[in-house]
């Protein structure tokens, strides 16, 4: 599933993120299209019914990284995280007739998070990393498990169908996955 | 206030990944404002989301075409105005009915129009546009007992207001209880204060929800 050829090196897309953010720097956009534009379109494809509109849910997916840059924190989280996020956000606009709510961090009811800001910068850095290793150790049914989850925009019950699985099967294997993970990412945690 | 009863690893994952209907996204989205502890894992889940997009099959031509065309898009368009220093947050709140739940109703608690259910209980429906849900805003009357049942299908209980005790756990704001089909439970809304919360069904629905289904008797229907 891993295909990116281990020779390319991969450029460090939190950097290239922040410059497009402070200084509109088309050149570290252009890394970044040339990285993201695959993958993003690869997927839109798994929805849009053909090449054309993924190609266009990519590009609109890539303007709005450019636009909003300066909206990304690399305290917050991966390049990769956020820039999935706005793909998704507007794969569901363009292909789900009902809405995804989200909570609102300004709202007067909002109960705003206890950890000091620098423990936050710390750990986002440290959690992509370890993510990043923790997803290379997980069986590859797993994986493609959380990728048909992620990738498919299938509800649990709908992928249950596909694989021929008992919804229950399908949840208790995603869950496994999801507690493998974040077990892998608390032990390094106390270890550090 | 510590939530003791938080989203269910399957609810978060799909919230995520967003194939979740508009329904229970929206009892997810709401327990996330309420509960920094479900933030920290939602981040996570979406961090998960970040690798398979990075680990995606990157091998694919026309990248160069694809270049050309949004590199004359961006430079066609006018620069963006940097985006708006996020205001500053109003003063806490607490206690109120937390975004995304306030603007589905269009007001806060103090002022909602409820319908009555009879014998104090009421409801308001929350319409989406998703054909898997139903949504309802219930008040429960304070110690209210709920005779012991199961479910016909999953149930998303989140209390705004008021608590509910279920056999010995107890449900408060910003508690979220996660029925399915094979639970039977016996809630009881808690003496002192009604209980206000949001249920999520499966639709369609016939009174199948547990709140509603108590009241069903009392409503004769
Ligand atoms: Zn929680």
């Amino acid at each position: 599933m891993r295909r990116t050829t281990e020779n390319e090196a991969k450029p460090d897309l939190a950097a290239l993120l922040v410059a497009v953010g402070e200084r509109r720097d088309l050149e570290a956009f252009e890394v970044l299209f040339r990285y993201f534009a695959p993958r993003v379109r690869a997927f839109m494809a798994r929805q849009a019914g053909d090449s054309h509109s993924a190609e266009e849910l990519m590009q609109e997916t890539m303007i709005a990284v450019w636009n909003k840059a300066d909206r990304f924190d690399p305290a917050k989280g991966a390049a990769s995280t956020w820039i999935f996020t706005i793909a998704r956000n507007l794969r569901i606009d363009a292909f789900r007739r009902d809405k995804r709510p989200e909570f609102d961090p300004n709202d007067p009811a909002f109960v705003p998070d206890d950890v000091a800001p620098a423990d936050e910068m710390f750990e986002a850095q440290e959690v992509s990393v370890q993510l990043h290793q923790a997803m290379a150790t997980l069986p590859e049914e797993q994986v493609a498990l959380l990728r048909l989850a992620f990738f498919e925009d299938n509800s649990h019950s709908a992928i249950a169908a596909r694989l021929n699985m008992p919804l229950g099967t399908v949840k208790s294997r995603l869950r496994l996955a999801f507690s493998k993970l974040r077990a892998a990412l608390d032990r390094k945690g106390e270890t550090s | 206030m510590t939530i003791r009863h938080h989203l269910s690893d399957d609810l978060l994952v799909s919230y995520a990944a967003g194939s979740l209907a508009e329904g229970w996204s929206l009892a997810v989205a709401t327990h996330l404002a309420l509960c920094p502890a479900c933030r920290q894992r939602l981040a996570f889940a979406e961090g998960i989301g970040g690798e398979l997009l990075e680990s995606s099959d990157a091998a694919a031509p026309g990248t160069d075409a694809s270049w050309e065309a949004v590199r004359r898009r961006i430079a066609k368009s006018s620069p963006t105005p940097p985006s708006a220093a996020p205001a500053a947050p109003a003063a806490r709140r607490a206690g109120g009915l937390p975004e995304p739940l306030r603007s589905y109703l269009g007001r806060d608690v103090e002022t909602l129009r409820w319908r009555s259910l009879g014998r104090g209980a009421s409801q308001i429906r929350i319409p989406t546009a998703d054909n898997e849900t139903q949504v309802r805003l219930l008040r429960i009357p304070a110690g209210k007992p709920v005779p012991e049942h199961g479910h016909g299908g999953r149930e998303l209980t989140l209390v705004l207001s008021g608590s509910f005790a279920d056999g010995n756990d107890l449900f408060a704001r910003g508690d979220i209880e996660d029925a399915d089909a094979s639970l039977t439970h016996q809630p009881v809304a808690t003496p002192g204060e009604d209980c206000i919360c949001l249920a999520v069904t499966d639709a369609p629905l016939r009174f199948r929800s547990w709140i509603l289904r108590a009241i069903q008797p009392l409503l004769g229907i």
